[in-house]
């Protein structure tokens, strides 16, 4: 007679195992995935309750709320990979409200065939970011695409946080005589992910700058409540980012470019790729315009902090009916650092 | 940097800067025209006419590869890139060309057409060997620097009896260019377009050498200074410009000494003499047919050549009749002299070539110094 284990599960093979449709069906494959992998990397009293939405309080004053949708390719690269950059890019937009982050939701898109191997290491990626922002990932879902409609695996993550008492940062807040100050060497993520796809055999030491920024923030608050505009240069880079904010502020920037902080490395990289490191992407640095009397007790906040270590002034907001962003350059001349057009391409001459 | 920011120092730019405005006479105008793209882009990212006096202005010539290109060719590779089967290989900037129509090859890649932007013509080669199912075009474009590259991928081509590969040959020579724009009305004939030097191209002198400008200079008794791309190599050249004229010396002068000799790459020049021959004439936007200032195929590499292969019709398509690219190719306009520049045609929707590349005048302006017009 043979003996069948009573409620007997093979446990999922992350070794070799791959997705499958039945990982998005709602059966117990999919209830298996979760139980295995999200609950055990994610667990916390929230995700505990095992109900479809996680119920929690919330302390008294202005909620914030921000979304991000991560399609990095590649998945991992040089200092992260998709996990943790999905943790630190929605921390990160909760934070630049000047908001003490609290929760996380995560949302998965996965394709068919994508390793299990790669999703646990993802998914630990995950857990590790949010545990040490303190943020803890309290609801998530699960879907399955066939192979060929997705990228291995897609990651929306949603945030909410509480701005305390008595601050008000917004884009459109810069005015005419504030100082804009940076918190450390730009354009370290962009190139990090230009150097690693496959097209550029390119071999560089340089690591994504993923971090999550509210605890920075959180001593710059402090230190100086009247903040009126934070905001982190990722996708399209500083660059993007002084033009949002003097957009939103109806007024211009001049920036020196002997004040930028950027990496020899970079700056190399740029140059042989015939990019501007003022447009490559940042995920672990921050753009802060405050009054200026108030600039010097900024600065030395943000140096303070490990993540702010290398932070600078680089220029001011001024009177311009056009909303121009000026540079200085370097080289003594002067021009416009102006919003970027399609994508950033090689010189062909 | 090393070797990079020693020729972009703010230092020395001020210090060059102090002897070119002492240098020049104040009782006359210097009009220079730098010929190459490479230039424009240099002298509008780093703010070079802010550092030049008054009477020196830089009048932007028609050294873009994407720019000069008729709309025909654009078309032409757009019917290519439709045919069945094919993946078109191409350099960046040349999917955002428009063609009849607001069409460009980014929009037929929406629509479903193969095309594909590379870094350098060795990938195209790399796709086609990696698709043996399909027919691998590359689109070949720009000046002397990168045809050698485009003759190298044809010699390997017929070497590895690679049968799905060709090349949409479109490379056009600079001198030809620089005689066409001197010999043109105005400035021969009108003097509505004053011209009294040229700076040289940098990366094409490279190859073909400071040698071929030698006639320009002694001919029609204009100055040449061939200078490297960086900020620092065009102050310098503008310096030896104005002494040149200053002392009615109309000489080939090499200010990019670190990088061009007289004779230029010699094995270079042996690899593009072997693939390429001149065409009788070809087709520039602005400057129109310019007699023998494009290379072909030769016939030892027409299996490889995408204009016989393929039959590929030749498209004639006018200009859009408000864009002036040409007469800004031709320096004869100033990008702000156009009245679609920055309202209808910007880098986002843009008209004309110009307003495309990087390296492109219109494209130039708009993107680093278009504040000045305000201030006008």
């Amino acid at each position: 007679m043979s003996e069948i284990r009573k409620n007997y599960i093979r446990p999922v093979d992350f070794k070799h195992g791959r997705v499958d449709m039945t990982h998005g069906s709602g059966g117990r494959a999919m209830a298996q995935l979760i139980d295995e992998l999200f609950m055990s990397a994610f667990d916390n009293e929230f995700l505990r309750q095992q109900n479809d939405q996680a119920c929690f309080r919330v302390p008294t004053g202005r909620m914030v709320m921000a979304t991000d949708s991560h399609v990095v390719s590649p998945l991992f690269f040089p200092g992260g990979d998709i996990g943790c950059l999905s943790v630190h890019g929605t921390v990160n937009d909760v934070a630049m409200s000047g908001a003490q982050p609290l929760y996380l939701s995560a949302g998965f898109i996965l394709e068919e065939g994508f390793p299990l191997a790669d999703l646990k290491r993802i998914v630990e990626s995950m857990a590790r970011a949010a545990m040490e922002a303190g943020v803890p990932i309290v609801t998530g879902d699960t879907k399955v695409v066939e192979q060929g409609k997705g990228d291995g695996v897609f990651i929306n993550t949603t945030g909410v946080g509480v701005v305390p008492e008595g601050v008000d940062i917004s884009g459109n807040r810069a005015r005419p005589g504030d100082v804009i100050l940076v918190s450390g060497h730009l354009g370290d993520h962009g190139v990090a992910i230009m150097a690693q796809r496959e097209d550029l055999a390119f071999d560089l030491p340089i690591r994504s700058d993923t971090a999550a920024l509210h605890g920075l923030v959180a001593a710059m608050v402090e230190a100086v409540p009247g903040i009126h505009c934070l905001r982190d240069p990722t996708r399209g880079g500083l660059a993007t980012t002084l033009n949002e904010l003097a957009q939103q502020s109806r007024a211009g920037m001049v920036i020196r470019e002997g004040a930028i902080p950027v990496r020899e490395e970079v700056k190399a990289a740029c140059e042989f790729l015939g990019l501007d490191p003022l447009y490559v992407a940042n995920e672990g640095k921050l753009v802060a315009i405050c009054p200026a009397e108030e600039a010097d007790r900024l600065l030395a906040t943000m140096r303070a902090h490990p993540l702010g270590r290398d932070a600078a002034v680089i220029g001011e907001v001024t009177e311009d009916a056009h909303h121009f962003v000026q540079m200085e350059t370097a080289f003594g001349g002067k021009r416009i650092v102006d919003w970027l057009t399609g994508e950033q391409l090689p010189r062909i001459c | 940097m090393k070797y990079i920011d020693e020729f972009r120092d703010g230092t020395l730019a001020r210090k060059l800067a102090a002897d070119i405005a002492r240098e020049a006479d104040p009782a006359r105008r210097y009009s220079f025209m730098e010929f190459c793209g490479g230039h424009t882009h240099a002298i509008s990212r780093y703010g070079v006419e802010d550092l030049l006096p008054q009477n020196v202005r830089m009048i932007h010539g028609p050294g873009c590869p994407v720019c000069v290109l008729p709309v025909g060719r654009i078309q032409a590779a757009i019917w290519l890139a439709r045919q069945p089967g094919v993946v078109l290989c191409t350099y960046g900037d040349m999917l955002r060309v428009p063609a009849e129509k607001g069409l460009s090859l980014l929009k037929a890649k929406a629509e479903g057409a193969d095309v594909r932007m590379v870094y350098s013509s060795a990938d195209a080669l790399k796709i086609a060997q990696s698709h043996p199912d399909k027919e691998v075009v590359f689109f070949a474009i720009g000046f002397e620097t990168t045809t050698p590259p485009t003759a190298v991928v044809l010699q390997q081509a017929k070497i590895l009896g690679l049968e799905n590969f060709s090349v949409f040959c479109n490379h056009v020579l600079t001198p030809a260019a620089i005689q066409n724009i001197l010999e043109s009305p105005e400035v021969r004939k009108l003097g509505t377009l004053p011209l009294d030097g040229f700076i040289g191209p940098a990366h094409v002198s490279t190859i073909i050498g400071s040698r071929p400008y030698e006639y320009f200079a002694e001919e029609y008794q204009k100055p040449v200074v061939i200078a490297g791309f960086e900020p620092l190599d065009v102050m310098q050249a503008i310096r030896m410009l104005v002494r040149q004229v200053n002392q009615g010396r109309a000489e080939v002068e090499n200010e990019f000494t670190r990088a061009v000799s007289r004779d230029g790459n010699l094995k270079a020049q042996a690899l593009v003499a072997d693939v390429f021959e001149l065409r009788k004439t070809f087709e520039w936007r602005g400057l129109g047919d310019v007699p023998y200032s494009g290379l072909r195929i030769k016939d030892s590499y027409a299996p490889w050549d995408a204009e016989r292969k393929f039959t590929v019709p030749g498209f004639s398509i006018p200009d859009h009749k408000a864009c002036e690219c040409g007469a800004i190719l031709r320096g004869v306009k100033h990008p702000r002299d156009c009245a679609v520049f920055g309202t209808v045609c910007t880098p986002e929707n843009p008209i004309g070539s110009c307003m495309v590349s990087s390296e492109g005048a219109c494209a130039a302006h708009y993107t680093y110094g278009r504040y000045r017009d305000t201030n006008r």
